[in-house]
């Protein structure tokens, strides 16, 4: 068990450095960073005291060292633009960007086990054979497009939801102001559902069919026919004696299925024009402010990293085979 | 690999003098997998839509330059936002068939050429990423120990964070343009045929006809190369066609960033990124088309892969 967690452990770190090293490359794959520090105009001298003031003089390995001495002093760097340290910049839109992962991540469980189970339980009639046609279709749709039609169709048109704007529910939460945050909730989901379909369709339809296939396979393991022939109910069979090891695939993916709705929400962040950090990004990149979009990259990594951690954590509790392999 | 009517019916081998001509016994299966694929996909009907319009969007891509009406980069501000299926009342004509964009280009023209994008950046990317992610799983098999640590630990570390992210910094530094963005996508695609390919590499290496190779002093680049490689390839075609389509969506959206291919050149990605300005005055054609487009595309590819999955191994039918 501690050698499992140990190992894990040193796993993350490595991991957490070698993306700390990709992205330090990076940033210098085109050459002499300091020329993004400086104006077109300035003068030679200008450009070797930036240079030097900056510290892209040093050897790189010295540099390296020195920028991992800074992000574990919290000091990501500055935004070229804004002339500010780029973690405020990025953890100011943190919140909202969790919030709009968060729900579409719920939307894309709670939705996909029961029509999993379904299209599992109805396999081979003409309701199973819709439900695939569906998620087939909803992982080959490109997120933002989707998010585009429900824009033009929902929200312009039907006008049944708002297609911009945000409110905030985790920040108040964060800052301890409870009835705030659960009186703003009505208003904050109604802004969400947009955006949160589109960043959530493509795992929500991946999802469902990896309950159907799971539960297909799990249901013609023996253990099930033993339930069968003790006269059981098929539902019982199926919530109680099969949900449990169908689930265990979509388990270990939730920590995973975080980054995959990460890299969604930068695209829909910019169609619904949502205030979070994918937005942040995008602006980002149209300035080229690398150090933003570096600090944006490596934050979401640690992010990544450390809630795959705690989920391996958790799931060793659950299914202890995991922990011999 | 002529499967066409003229060829004999392959029989099965029913007395001795055939079972004893190996040579024509293998052409007889060959023959027959043919066969069977093609017979497989007609049967499965969305198998064969899809075929058919895979093959229509790759003469597309092939063939745009000739098959579209008009230059894709002509703009005329006079004929800006038409709404598509126009009819012109003087020459009775459709002068364009999904309308004009906000600079009064051809919608239609543009995205005959953003489907050379889209599938050339698909295929040169999955062709790269799938021969870096073999070689490496070859490698990583065939000798194990510490090139087998080291290509497995790389794969590890890419495995555990968002690539996409890097992928989108990596944009941003070397800027926009096709090359870079197959490479950068190539390399966000090696490491899932790595690691199929080491698997499959690990279990053929002590089969007996590598052994048996080795005792004929056969190298090991030889076995490598003529023994095991043409061993471990069939599942990595279901592979590459779920890929192809994973990067034709993530091209569309890095495109949609602007982080694409320079504005200049179409791409269905660049006409919904234009698109978004004009969403809001109800010029609805210039989203809605070239989302279909990457859509159609892409679930095509999707459709064969779960085939041809079914087709190399029935047992995973129906799951």
């Amino acid at each position: 068990m501690w050698a499992y967690i140990g190992r894990r452990l040193a796993q993350s770190v490595l991991v957490i450095l070698g993306v700390t090293l990709l992205a330090f490359i990076t940033l210098h794959l085109a050459g002499d960073p300091t020329y993004l520090y400086v104006s077109e105009r300035a003068s030679e001298q200008e450009i070797i005291d930036a240079r030097q003031r900056l510290g892209f003089d040093r050897p790189l390995p010295e540099q390296y060292l020195n920028y991992i001495g800074g992000l574990l002093q919290g000091d990501f760097g500055d935004s070229l633009r804004a002339r500010e340290p780029t973690i405020e910049l990025v953890l100011d839109r943190l919140p909202a960007t969790l919030e709009l992962t968060f729900f579409a991540m719920i939307l894309s469980l709670t939705l996909a086990i029961p029509i999993g189970i379904i299209s599992a339980m109805r396999r081979g009639t003409a309701v199973d054979g819709g439900v695939m046609l569906l998620a087939m279709l909803g992982q080959s749709i490109p997120g933002f497009w989707l998010g585009l039609m429900l824009v033009l169709f929902v929200g312009l048109q039907l006008r049944l939801l708002p297609i911009s704007g945000h409110v905030p529910f985790l920040e108040p939460l964060l800052q301890g102001d409870v009835s705030t945050a659960f009186g703003n909730l009505p208003s904050a989901i109604r802004h969400l559902i947009l955006p949160g379909i589109t960043v959530g369709v493509f795992s929500l339809s991946r999802n469902a069919r990896l309950v159907r296939s799971s539960m297909l396979e799990v249901l013609s393991l023996d253990y099930i026919q033993t339930a069968r022939s003790k006269g059981l109910r098929e539902r019982t069979i199926v919530l109680r004696h099969a949900l449990r090891n169908a689930l265990i695939p979509i388990v270990t993916l939730i920590g995973l299925e975080f980054g995959f709705l990460l890299s969604g929400v930068v695209v829909a962040e910019t169609v619904f024009s949502w205030p979070g950090v994918g937005r942040l990004v995008f602006n980002a990149i149209n300035q080229r402010d690398i150090p933003l979009v570096q600090t944006a990259v490596v934050l979401f990594s640690f992010l990544f990293v450390a809630l795959n951690l705690i989920v391996d954590l958790i799931y060793v509790q659950i299914d202890p085979r995991i922990r011999l392999k | 690999m002529q499967a066409s009517g003229n060829t004999p019916k392959p029989v099965l081998p029913t007395n001795a003098s055939q079972v004893v001509a190996l040579d024509s016994a293998a052409r007889v299966n060959t023959l027959s997998a043919w066969k069977r694929a093609r017979m497989s996909i007609i049967k499965g009907r969305w198998p064969l839509v899809a075929l058919i319009i895979l093959v229509a969007m790759f003469f597309l891509a092939v063939f745009g330059p000739s098959i579209a009406p008009k230059d894709p980069n002509r703009n005329s501000l006079i004929e800006r936002l038409q709404p598509p299926f126009q009819v012109n009342e003087r020459t009775g004509g459709v002068d364009f068939p999904l309308g004009t964009d906000g600079l009064g280009r051809d919608v239609y023209s543009r995205m005959i050429y953003g489907a050379r994008v889209s599938i050339f950046v698909g295929i040169a990317a999955v062709l790269i990423g799938g021969i870096i992610g073999t070689v490496a799983g070859l490698a990583a098999g065939y000798f194990g120990g510490a090139v087998d640590d080291i290509i497995m630990r790389l794969a590890d570390i890419q495995l555990a964070f968002p690539f996409i992210l890097l992928t989108i910094m990596v944009l941003v530094v070397l800027g926009a343009g096709v090359g870079n963005l197959i490479i950068v996508l190539a390399i966000g695609q090696w490491v899932t045929y790595a690691r199929i390919v080491r698997g499959s590499t690990v279990s053929q290496r002590e089969k007996e006809y590598v052994e048996a190779a080795r005792c004929l002093g056969a190298s090991s680049l030889r076995i490598i190369a003529l023994q095991i490689f043409p061993n471990v390839i069939a599942p990595l075609t279901v592979i590459a066609s779920f890929n192809v389509a994973s990067v034709i969506l993530t091209e569309a959206s890095l495109s949609f960033l602007g982080l694409g291919v320079p504005p200049t050149v179409p791409t269905w990605g660049g006409i919904l990124a234009e698109s978004r300005d004009q969403l809001l005055g109800g010029s609805w054609w210039l989203a809605v088309f070239p989302g279909v487009a990457i859509m159609l595309t892409v679930l095509s590819l999707n459709i064969m892969g779960d085939w041809l999955r079914d087709f190399l191994d029935p047992r995973l039918r129906d799951r």
